[in-house]
């Protein structure tokens, strides 16, 4: 439980705020953010927060969910290229899984992600939603 | 004084109708429809809760605020009496999400439903104050109500958020007017799941003298009158409270139509008359004057004048409108969703 509730805490950057990390020489942003560019072993970046808008790349459904999302299934997991070019990958929630399609705009939208049973630490984060407006 | 430079509110997108629910305790929907004035509540999904509705809603404040920097924010206030936690405050989360830690001070609010008004009473009076430039109230709910209680009909979820500072207001606040009693209308123990009420007791000695207590205060205290206003904005534990009060008031229905939410929304509890207030600003005009009077059991009201400002037409469409969110890409659910969603099955985890 400790172990959990301190990795949440340390991703709070990129689960809450989108933040992301963009590299000086390159130019290519990364997320969730990396200390080291692969491509160019360079370190030196500027953190930047990722648009609110993506469009659905690919996606799978989870029928068989793992214990703590068992309830939430089926559900869909996408990666969606967002308005700045970057990929994100995130669960698509608001959703019948028929009505998922590739291609389609989606919104990010801050959602519970997973709670530790009924007494552990609730954790919190980006989930994608249908864009409808 | 000071006053709200940005709004915003969130919804979720899941109803169930009055129907649904009655068939399944054998009550007659058709007399609940009559009597509560209601069609539909509103139900978060089981990864909605006050903290996801209150970053949503906090977030299309500060699209609206346009150029507050979240760090100039100086206090998060959040009323709900469906926090998450008991031991972990709401607020921090919200702060985080919105970048707006560490240098910021936050405390949850509770006060049955009118702890949203709270939030944004306290946020305001800090601004006015000059203890800092920015303060963020919020009112949000995922509302209780027990299997089969009349309350199950109407408990519904929703957030509103109001950024309140000095300088480039949407509204400022004329006059305020609190009024309180000890009145044991509506409770909830220590570990109880859902809260107990008084039945009719609720009506008269409660919402109608406690929301007409302020009210009338707060006319005598502005020198106004309830033709002076364009709108008003009650506490709505269902469609009919709000427009009875209204009427007894000397409110016409003209005036509550833009955030009379109930009889589509449900009771959102602490956010019931604060997303009344975001619906209404959505279509108000510079110059317009708005009453709002929040009611909360136990009992209490925060009655508010606000002076909507040449700001409002630049940014009521920077983001999603109030109503676009009651009435447009919604699902509805059945029972067994519902009691899912709601946590209202019983298993061994």
């Amino acid at each position: 439980m400790a172990m959990f509730s301190s990795r949440n805490w340390r991703e709070y950057p990129q689960r809450y705020r989108m933040e992301a990390s963009r590299f000086k020489k390159s130019g290519k942003t990364y997320f969730p953010p990396r200390t080291v560019d692969p491509e160019t072993g360079d370190t030196k970046q500027e953190m930047v927060r990722l648009p609110e808008i993506g469009k659905l790349l690919t996606y799978t459904v989870i029928r068989v969910a793992p214990s703590m999302w068992g309830d939430e299934g089926p559900y869909a997991l996408g990666v969606a290229e967002m308005t700045d070019g970057t990929r994100v990958m995130a669960q698509i929630t608001d959703c019948d899984v028929e009505k998922v399609k590739i291609g389609m705009e989606v919104r990010v939208e801050f959602r519970r992600i997973q709670s530790e049973g009924s007494a552990g630490v609730l954790s919190y984060g980006y989930k994608f939603v249908p864009k409808w407006f | 004084m000071a006053g709200i430079v940005g709004y915003g509110a969130h919804l979720p997108r899941h109803r169930i109708k009055v129907e649904e629910i009655a068939k399944v305790w054998g009550a007659d929907a058709p007399s609940y429809k009559k009597g509560l004035m209601l069609r539909e509540k509103s139900v978060p999904p089981p990864d909605m809760d006050t903290i996801t509705l209150s970053v949503e809603a906090a977030r299309r404040a500060l699209i609206r605020a346009q150029t507050v920097d979240p760090k100039d924010i100086g206090a998060i206030y959040i009323g709900s009496e469906s926090h998450p936690y008991a031991v972990k405050p709401s607020g921090t989360t919200v702060a985080e999400a919105i970048g707006a830690t560490p240098d910021i001070h936050c405390a949850d609010f509770e006060f049955a439903c009118k702890a949203g008004s709270e939030a944004m009473f306290v946020a305001m009076s800090h601004v006015d104050a000059g203890h800092m430039k920015y303060a963020l109230g919020i009112a949000a709910d995922t509302s209780q109500g027990a299997p089969s209680d009349a309350l199950e009909f109407s408990a519904a979820a929703g957030a509103g958020a109001f950024i309140m500072g000095k300088e480039n207001m949407i509204a400022e606040c004329l006059f305020t007017h609190s009024y309180m009693t000890d009145m044991p209308d509506f409770w909830r123990r220590e570990h109880e799941f859902y809260p107990q009420h008084g039945g009719r007791f609720t009506g008269e000695e409660a919402y109608f003298a406690t929301t007409k207590g302020a009210s009338i205060a707060l006319l005598k205290k502005s020198g106004m009158k309830p033709e002076d206003f364009k709108y008003a904005v009650f506490h709505q534990p269902n469609g009919k409270f709000p427009q009875r009060v209204a009427k007894e008031l000397g409110f016409t229905q003209e005036q509550i139509d833009p955030g009379w939410l109930a009889p589509r929304l449900g009771n959102t509890y602490s956010g019931a008359s604060p997303i009344g207030l975001t619906a209404t600003l959505d279509v108000s005009q510079p110059g317009d004057l708005i009453f709002m009077c929040s009611y909360g059991s136990g009992a209490g009201s925060d009655a508010f004048v606000w002076e909507v400002t040449d700001r409002i037409n630049e940014v009521r469409d920077l983001t999603v409108r109030t109503h676009k969110l009651l009435d447009e890409n919604l699902t509805y659910i059945d029972y067994g969703t519902y009691a899912k969603f709601r946590h209202k099955i019983k298993k061994n985890y």
